[in-house]
């Protein structure tokens, strides 16, 4: 079967560091995959090779069976990729952020994403007055305004409060049943316990590379 | 791919102009500097003439030159140039888009400053337009040539010194050409050979400066 996004024999180098080596992963449909494994044990070098930013120094990442070096563009349109930075400008409204992402992608449904992570009454203030919880949130309504089927999460939880972890829970919760897939990297709970769990400590070397 | 590059110049402008001072900045640098050269030399209507071209397009590249280090800084260190890496589109339309917004916000204010500069540096007027001319020419290369040194420079700690010393020596051509034009409508010569060799860089400085950036940006953000 082919899966939405699966990688094997992965070998990221950063530096002149072997990160991790060996390593293969699949997500189905519908399915999650949680990553685990100490702070830099490649959880963020992994996601962002996933998103296609930087290619693996050996093995290949396939999006429904196609080799995303082959096919950047409808990868690139299939997923959604939330990192450490939250990517706001801060002279910018939260409504003005979060269409100009939209429509870099072709259009989007910019009211729900607002109103998924309640940033309905913030729309129209400056993101330099927004905390880092709503800077957060705002990142995250990037995944509800635009549809795509592969959310890659870098600790979507930090400085999220209970409400906003609960609205990322029902989202995570509702792209799931809709078909869509998730990885998320996180130290918080988000409602994956039935997730596939990949630890990268099985595949991570401290040693330099040959 | 049209709309992805509107959204971006779109976008770019619009922040320059809320944070006001940032597009002003470079255009009152240029504007500094100039006036700095009839202090400096003394008030000798004849040799402020003579020196006029040169002085007017080296205060333009020194300018441009300032406004380089912002021109992806920003974007790469909140994350956003991350992101426009993402975009489902070849990463040369962004590049595009980023390096006419920053034309249209630093380069366009030094055009229309330029002949009011001119007329300080009591420059014969039959050379202004000759100057808007090769400023127009010049400018757009400045930028092409400019964004390849501001993204080879992300990260680099110093970035805004780095890239002056990588960009100043490739705008010695622009340079040249830039003033010979204006001499020579000043001297009575045929102008159009250094215009076409300007344009001939415009036209070189368009495709390799775009790719060369974005694969700087990619090299940037692996």
């Amino acid at each position: 079967m082919t899966f939405p996004l699966s990688g094997e024999n992965l070998t990221c180098i950063r530096g002149d560091r072997i990160v991790f080596s060996g390593l293969g992963f699949s997500v189905e449909a519908g399915g999650a995959v949680l990553l685990t494994g100490a702070n830099g044990s490649g959880k963020t070098s992994l996601l962002r090779l996933m998103a296609g930013l930087g290619r693996p120094a050996e093995g290949t990442i396939r999006h429904n069976g196609v080799d995303i070096a082959e096919d950047p563009f409808s990868h690139r349109a299939d997923i959604h990729y939330v990192a450490h930075y939250d990517a706001a400008k801060p002279a910018l409204t939260v409504e003005e952020n979060l269409a100009f992402w939209t429509a870099l992608h072709g259009g989007g449904d910019i009211p729900s994403g607002l109103a998924a992570f309640d940033l309905g009454a913030l729309k129209s203030v400056p993101a330099r007055f927004l905390s880092a919880g709503q800077k957060r949130r705002l990142a995250l309504a990037r995944l509800v305004a635009i549809k795509s089927s592969i959310w890659l999460l870098d600790e979507p939880s930090v400085a999220l409060d209970r409400a906003s972890l609960d609205n990322l829970r029902a989202q995570i919760a509702r792209h799931r049943d809709e078909g869509g897939a998730v990885i998320a990297s996180t130290h918080a709970e988000l409602g994956l316990e039935d997730a596939a769990n990949l630890d990268l400590t099985a595949f991570s070397h401290q040693r330099p590379a040959a | 791919m049209f709309q992805i590059f509107c959204q971006i110049v779109l976008r770019d402008t619009r922040l320059a102009l809320r944070q006001g001072l940032d597009a002003f900045m470079v255009v009152m640098f240029f504007v500094i500097t100039v006036t700095l050269f009839p202090l400096g030399v003394g008030p000798a209507p004849n040799l402020l003439a003579l020196m006029a071209p040169g002085v007017i397009w080296v205060a333009a590249l020194l300018s441009t030159m300032l406004s380089l280090d912002r021109l992806f800084q920003h974007d790469y260190e909140d994350g956003s140039l991350e992101l426009l890496l993402l975009t489902p589109a070849p990463l040369e339309v962004v590049v595009l888009a980023k390096i006419s917004a920053h034309w249209l916000l630093t380069g366009l204010p030094l055009i229309v400053a330029s002949p009011l500069l001119a007329v300080f540096m009591n420059m014969p007027s039959e050379g202004y337009l000759i100057l808007v001319t090769t400023m127009l020419l010049g400018t757009p290369v400045s930028s092409l040539i400019g964004a390849v040194g501001g993204a080879l420079t992300l990260g680099a700690r110093r970035g805004g010194v780095l890239v002056s010393l990588l960009v100043l020596p490739l705008y010695i051509p622009l340079l040249i050409f830039g003033v010979s034009a204006v001499d020579a409508v000043l001297g009575g010569l045929s102008v159009k050979p250094h215009l076409l060799l300007m344009g001939a860089m415009l036209a070189a400085a368009l495709p390799l400066s775009v790719w060369a950036t974005a694969a700087a940006l990619r090299q940037a953000c692996e």
